[in-house]
């Protein structure tokens, strides 16, 4: 059996089965039989093998498999023990495994229900817009399995005070762990919210986590995103963001892969209204066989929109980063601001990576401007350092952090920063 | 403002081509159409031997094989490849035994042009191979060339008297079986130029070939392949154009060059092909391949373009940095107006050790046109410190049209050092009125800032060539926007 | 020389000048100061032709001529030149070029044959030794990476090159330091005649110590409220512009 067919003997054994999202599902099904896994010769795919992926091996959850709960307190981010949290189990929303602190702020429900009660008319124009945005048979693929999903609502003019932290447990004990989370995320109108999605491979085994996470940020609302990957390399990741934006919403994402096998984020902003504002930030900090391939899309439809986006890679052993671009400013959207850069240094000698800038401009008075730099760590200043009595192991280490210290500042809530710069300062082992 | 803006587009938009005439000239054809025949009747037109026949058959049934790309950000409809005359030669009353003899009319049109055929009248340092549609129809300085032994000659004539150097580079750098245009070109190509600068030779003038395409319904697919030998030097120009006609014609042209140790080729376009109506009507389809190899050490190639013509564009003139400190550049400015589409940029692939490369593109969108950058840097896994450095400007006149940057970046050596920068503006009203202030019209001050926009890639241009080329970019933008 | 009767304009819905009357002789040099946001630069732009503004009242004569039908480079060519608050800045045009460009179309304007590169470097290189700009910065690109000073002394060096009939100074002196206004003023002084005329627009009294005016304009709230001699900056000085607010204020009430 390939992995297409135990993929369809899963997909057979769930279909019909939802009341609310059947339809959904079937739609998707339907358009991914068409386009199937996307191959190399794909623009969008080309850097990365996502086919070899998908195994025939692999365990495709289609009951509700119970989380246990106890697993989760070895796993809660350091100094966020008070913070909200839901708990996704090999790609299932577990309810009673979640804790929600502001209920009457915050709603928490499986995305079943959610397509049936006061919120489907929501879910019905919200669901899948990643999907009609950028048709993609991996994003298909986990439409026809979204019914194991959760919905998400910050009610009009909150302001959560402590982050929503979304946590994605992938069981590999019993071999290849395949997993579609899929979210659909409301942040109403004023209101404000921090959400956080972390990954955990529980059990040691090789695992693939194909996640959906959709967003419609209402107007005047502040969504700050962050999305930490650090699961080990036997994981392998293909997700995607979807952040619709509304009048004045600012939204803040920050990206960070520090760990995996065949890691793909995708990202898109798209600019629905007038005085938007995104901020997308990046942090892939490789090493061993990792590949890491960031997708952004920042989509400027409206006049007075502005963007900013910095993406920064360090790649050592063989790894590779690979990131891709895309600004596009159409026809209505004047006085757009969008920057754009990356900047990647290669440590490694078998390491590589490859970046794809783009824009596309059809307005004239706009300012946009992109760069990115490939490249060593600067020679002259670990000269400097090294003059001035620090080790080189120690400057290096110096320098790189600095280096990646730009990103880890764009992340506000202290805890989660402390937690992320404990990382990466281990990763590169600056003695104090 | 808005109102004065209308105006300028409006002039804009009907800003004549100058080089739209036809030459009433009788022309000696092949019938319509692509075959095995066509090929056959081609190279027999030529007298060529049969290695020759053997090359262009073998790349027509690879050709035969391929499919047309799609993935260049274009758009045009289908091309009928049998509706195409694949070969057109002006007649020639007499063949002519030297410039002298060249018939008349034809000497009027390339006069009319601006190139003379008569080597006394020569722009200084200067030589010239005319091409009008599948033929070569002169070469000019052959003999004073010839003394420091560099053979500057048509293609056909290289086949015929050089054939050990054309069998061993023809298809050297791109192979038939390259892309589906340099399938079809290597399978009809009918004539171009050959330069060989023998080892040690700085030639002692300007190499130029001007292409003509006249005849109707024809396509012009020509051939050029330039030979640097260790330690020479060559500065090579082309300049193309094309007579106003409604139906869109294809030029599918392929050029080779090869540098060996410490040698440097220079080598400038100017590309004026009709570009069409104001309504997108006619002009020329320009699909070319062109590609250098810096095979030996201390080599240079450097390509810098001018593009102004042809109603679609899609060219990315390439160096292979083979020898190590080998330096690759590519300087260019690409403007689209109406409804003219371009997709162009470079490709410059990193395999020898401490080379460099560099890349300057402007692109000038006007009208309803769309205007692409694509390049690919490359950085392979034995190019250790590998140099980049890249900057990709465009500048928007209008809100109709689009200006798109796709670069690729691909680095598998971490000693290399790439940079890309890109920006895109549009002229501000704040400049213009500043120039209105101090006396220029609007039209004065659009033309000095595009210029400024450009200059460093027109600085790249030979003194000869640079003055034309300024005046080309006013003409293509007339009356630009503020 | 310059006849303003009554001028009226406005940006978009606002009204900023309304209704300015001024009359400037050759030979005559007319200082216009006044708070911040009284409508000085507004005032300089509508007469050099800025299309942001919107004309909506009365009538600017210009050596005979009704300057507001000109285009602006047309004012230019029959001899207004604005000396601009903030230079813009043209990447890959060098002043040099810049300068020969407007130099010509003015020539050819008035008729006469563009000077060739030998002529133009001559006049040129007697207009730097007035504004004391060196060559070096004339080769680089307009304005670009200049610093405010630079800016400056390098629109005196084009009002120098242009030799027009009427200059308006527009805060020429803002962010100039002592000797940089020194050298600035000086230019000024050099190119007085009895045939040309100034308007020399500013916030401060400094500049006007080194250029002398004829008449000093109060400029508030979109009209000249006050007018006399050099006397009136000194007094402006001393006191600040809260007496001249106070005094129209209480005549309005």
């Amino acid at each position: 059996m390939d992995a297409t067919s135990n993929i369809k003997s899963a997909y057979a054994q769930l279909e019909g089965k939802s009341k609310n999202l059947s339809a959904f599902q079937e739609e998707n099904w339907k358009t991914f039989s068409g386009i199937g896994i996307p191959a190399l010769k794909h623009e969008e795919w080309k850097y990365i093998p996502i086919k070899n992926v998908f195994k025939a091996s692999m365990n495709i959850a289609v009951e509700h498999d119970a989380f246990d709960q106890s697993a989760l307190s070895n796993y809660i981010l350091p100094g966020t023990e008070d913070a909200n949290h839901i708990v996704f189990y090999n790609g299932r929303f577990q309810e009673h495994a979640s804790k929600i602190n502001e209920k009457d702020k915050l709603v928490v429900k499986s995305l079943e229900i959610a397509a049936g009660d006061e919120d489907a008319a929501f879910v019905e124009t919200n669901l899948g817009n990643s999907q009609g945005y950028h048709p993609d048979g991996v994003n298909a693929l986990n439409g026809a399995f979204a019914a194991g999903g959760a919905f998400i609502k910050i009610k009009k003019g909150a302001v959560i005070s402590q982050p929503l932290i979304i946590y994605h447990f992938a069981d590999s004990s019993n071999g290849f762990r395949f997993s579609q989370p899929r979210i659909l995320v409301s942040v109403e109108d004023n209101a404000q919210v921090t959400i956080v999605e972390t990954y955990v491979n529980h059990g040691g085994g090789e695992s693939l986590t194909n996640e959906v996470i959709e967003i419609c940020t209402g107007r005047d609302s502040i969504t700050r995103y962050i999305k930490l990957q650090n699961e080990g390399n036997l994981s392998n990741h293909t997700g995607t963001t979807h952040v619709r934006q509304l009048e004045r919403s600012n939204t803040h994402a920050v990206t960070i892969t520090l760990d995996g096998a065949v890691v793909r984020n995708n990202l898109n902003m798209v600019m629905e209204d007038e005085h938007a504002e995104s901020h997308m930030y990046g942090l892939y900090l490789l090493k061993g066989n990792t590949l890491a391939d960031n997708h952004t899309i920042v989509d400027n439809r409206m006049p007075h929109c502005e963007s900013n986006e910095l993406y920064k890679g360090i790649m050592d052993d063989q790894s590779t980063g690979v990131f891709n671009g895309k600004i596009f400013v159409r026809k209505d959207a004047q006085k757009t601001n969008a920057y754009q850069s990356n900047k990647n240094i290669l440590l490694g000698d078998q390491a590589s990576a490859n970046t794809k800038p783009q824009l596309e401009i059809f307005a004239d008075d706009v300012k946009c401007s992109h760069g990115c730099t490939i490249g060593k760590l600067d020679e002259d200043a670990l000269f400097y350092l090294r003059a001035r009595g620090i080790s080189e192991k120690n400057a290096k280490a110096l320098l790189l952090h600095a280096f990646a210290s730009d990103i880890l500042g764009q992340i506000e809530n202290e805890a989660i920063k402390n937690y992320i710069e404990t990382l990466i300062s281990d990763r590169l082992s600056l003695e104090a | 403002m808005p109102e004065q803006q209308d105006d300028i587009l409006e002039q804009i938009t009907t800003s004549e081509y100058k080089y739209g005439f036809v030459t009433n000239i009788e022309a000696d054809e092949a019938p319509k159409g692509l075959s095995e025949d066509t090929i056959r009747f081609i190279s027999a037109k030529k007298n060529e031997p049969s290695w020759m026949l053997e090359y262009r058959l073998k790349a027509f049934q690879h050709w035969q094989k391929m499919e047309e790309p799609n993935w260049a950000n274009v758009n045009y409809p289908k091309i009928n490849f049998q509706d195409i005359i694949y070969y057109s030669a002006p007649k020639q009353k007499v063949a002519p035994k030297s410039l002298d003899e060249i018939d008349p009319e034809l000497r009027n049109t390339f006069e009319k042009l601006g190139i003379s055929l008569n080597e006394q009248k020569r722009l200084t340092g200067v030589a010239v191979d005319a091409v009008m549609d599948s033929i070569s129809v002169a070469t000019t300085f052959k003999e004073e060339l010839s003394k420091v032994g560099v053979i500057f000659c048509s293609m056909s004539e290289a086949i015929q008297e050089h054939p050990e150097l054309i069998k061993k580079y023809l298809g050297s750098v791109v192979p038939a079986t390259d892309n589906y245009f340099t399938a079809l070109n290597s399978a009809v190509f009918s004539d171009g130029s050959f330069c060989y600068i023998p080892k040690g030779v700085r030639c002692p003038m300007e190499l130029s070939t001007y292409f003509r395409i006249n005849a109707k319904n024809t396509g012009q697919f020509e051939r050029t392949l330039i030979v640097a030998e260790e330690e020479s030097y060559v500065s090579y120009l082309e300049g193309c154009t094309a007579p106003m006609r409604d139906e869109n014609q294809l030029h599918a042209a392929v050029v080779e060059l090869i540098a060996k140790e410490k040698a440097e080729i220079k080598y400038s376009t100017v590309q004026n092909w009709y570009p069409g109506d104001k309504e997108g009507k006619g002009g020329i389809y320009n699909f070319v391949t062109k590609r250098g190899i810096c095979a030996g050490d201390h080599s240079k190639i450097s390509w810098t373009q001018v593009e102004t013509g042809s109603s679609v564009t899609w060219k990315y003139p390439s160096v292979i940095l083979k020898g190590d400190y080998s330096i690759g550049e590519f300087y260019s400015v690409a403007v689209t107006n109406n409804l003219q589409q371009a997709d162009t940029g470079t490709k410059m692939i990193h395999l020898g050790k401490n080379t460099r490369s560099r890349i300057v593109s402007k692109g000038i969108s006007a009208g309803k046109s769309n205007n692409s950058y694509r390049g690919l840097v490359n950085v392979a896994k034995n190019a250790s410190n590998a140099r980049n450095f890249s900057q990709c400007d465009s500048l928007l006149l209008g809100d109709k049209c689009g200006a798109h940057t796709f670069p690729y970046i691909e680095v598998k050596n971490n000693t290399a050092i790439v940079e890309h920068e890109a920006t895109t503006s549009k002229i501000g009203e704040d400049q213009i009125f500043y120039c209105n202030q101090r006396g220029m019209d609007t039209e004065t001050a659009v033309a000095l800032i595009i210029n400024g926009f450009a200059k460093e890639v027109m600085n790249q241009l030979p003194m000869e060539f640079a003055v034309e080329a300024q005046k080309l970019l006013a003409i293509s933008l007339e009356g630009s926007v503020g | 020389m310059l006849k303003i009767e009554n001028l009226q304009a406005r940006i978009e819905e606002k009204e900023i000048l309304k209704g300015i009357n001024l009359d400037i002789k050759p030979g005559e040099v007319h200082a216009i100061m006044g708070p911040n946001g009284s409508g000085k630069s507004t005032l300089a732009s509508v007469l050099a032709g800025r299309e942001d503004y919107e004309v909506t009242g009365g009538s600017v004569d210009f050596l005979g001529k009704d300057l507001l039908e000109l285009s602006p480079e047309d004012r230019a060519k029959e001899g207004l030149f604005l000396a601009f608050q903030y230079p813009v800045e043209i990447p890959g045009v060098s002043t040099t070029n810049f300068m020969k460009t407007a130099l010509n179309e003015k020539r050819k304007y008035q008729g006469l044959d563009p000077l060739d590169a030998a002529q133009f470097l001559k006049l040129m290189k007697e207009k730097m030794k007035l504004v004391q700009i060196d060559q070096a910065l004339l080769s680089r690109s307009l304005n670009e990476g200049f610093s405010g000073g630079e800016k400056k002394r390098n629109e005196i060096f084009q009002m120098a090159m242009l030799e027009p009939k009427l200059a308006i100074l527009d805060e020429t002196d803002s962010g100039l330091d002592i000797d940089a206004l020194r050298i600035v003023a000086n230019g000024v002084n050099q190119l007085r005649s009895k045939d040309n005329a100034f308007l020399v627009v500013t916030h401060y009294q400094r500049l006007l110590e080194y250029i002398v005016p004829d008449y000093v304009h109060v400029l508030y709230k979109g009209r000249i409220v006050k007018s006399g001699t050099k006397e009136l900056a000194l007094e402006l000085e001393e006191r600040g512009y809260d007496f001249i607010k106070e005094e129209v204020d209480q005549a309005i009430a």
